[in-house]
């Protein structure tokens, strides 16, 4: 299915956000999701199912001032 | 080295309810890599170390973050919402870095003009309204403007964070008349965020009596950015010590130090 990850489109298997974090080889623990503007909480990762045309945010921390 | 420290007495800063033995406070950006940065952050002596929320590089995103090179159990991470423009957008980051799970401290930045960084303080108002009832420890940079702080204070900010000049301009502390006034007229901590460029900038920025310093710039783009953090440790304390120490008064006319009796005919 395609959906929209960090901005850009993306052909993905699917599934619910943590199997789409896994498909990505992202670590759950390391990163948080936001789906369709919301954020998913770590332990509701496996509750939420991505559907076609879903808007992903994956962020993390990274050096800043 | 030595560096008398012990001879200083002072309390340590306490921000929403956490208290920090180092004033000094680093943020983690711009390094020209990242052990560097790791080194300049250990010789600065910092406890607290800022970061921002971005997007996961989907290619390689073990290597992007910040804390594959920070331990989290050693360093108090302090969450930034740098780049963003509305309080809508700030409010969003700083959700997402609660999220992430160290703390519910907030650096909330709402920045209002590109080519100065200057905040928009009606954005930045309304943002720490709304965080500080959602429970955030909201420390919010602003401007040198007394009323602004006074109304940040009234919301429920935990610390407020005037500049001393634009980020990362290296000006140094431009006003240090408001910066003093914002001080002795608020009850929560001052640190001053942004602008230093050396250590005589934190030394005299310290001098004024704030509580803490907070820079990125004036560390990572120093030529030796691991001897400029260990620079700006000793003059952050020594700004303190001379504050705490109480400084002469200043005359407009000179007065001999040697006695002026005794002396021949």
């Amino acid at each position: 299915m395609d959906v929209v990850i960090n901005g850009e489109h993306k052909e993905i298997r699917g599934g619910t956000l943590l199997e789409v974090l896994a498909e990505l080889e992202l670590d759950p623990r390391a990163v948080v999701v936001e789906h369709n503007r919301k954020i998913v909480r770590r332990p509701a990762l496996n509750e939420v199912a991505v559907a076609s045309g879903d808007a992903i945010e994956v962020v993390h921390f990274v050096g800043g001032g | 080295m030595t560096t008398a420290v012990e001879t200083i007495r002072d309390e340590p800063l306490t921000i929403g309810g956490r208290t920090f033995q180092s004033r000094l406070m680093v943020g983690t950006g711009k390094y020209r890599d990242m052990d560097t940065m790791a080194h300049a952050i250990e010789a600065s002596g910092a406890e607290v170390v800022t970061v921002a929320v971005r997007r996961v590089n989907l290619d390689r995103s073990k290597e992007s973050s910040v804390l594959h090179f920070l331990d989290p159990k050693r360093f108090f991470l302090l969450a930034n919402t740098a780049g963003c423009y509305t309080a809508a957008d700030a409010m969003r980051y700083a959700r997402l870095a609660r999220e992430a799970g160290f703390n519910d401290f907030i650096k909330l930045e709402v920045i209002g003009d590109e080519e100065t960084l200057l905040p928009d303080v009606a954005g930045l108002l309304e943002a720490a309204k709304v965080l500080v009832q959602e429970g955030f420890k909201v420390l919010a940079y602003t401007n040198e403007d007394l009323v602004t702080a006074l109304r940040l204070e009234d919301v429920g900010c935990a610390a407020v964070m005037p500049l001393a000049s634009p980020i990362g301009s290296g000006l140094g502390l431009l006003n240090p008349f408001s910066v003093r006034t914002i001080k002795r007229r608020l009850h929560v901590p001052v640190i001053v965020d942004a602008g230093v460029g050396t250590a005589s900038d934190a030394c005299v920025t310290m001098e004024q009596g704030v509580d803490g310093i907070l820079m990125n710039t004036a560390i990572a783009a120093a030529q030796d950015p691991v001897a400029m953090a260990h620079a700006m440790r000793l003059a952050t304390i020594a700004g303190r010590a001379a504050y705490l120490a109480g400084r002469m008064p200043r005359r407009e006319v000179a007065m001999p130090s040697s006695p002026t009796k005794g002396m021949l005919d």
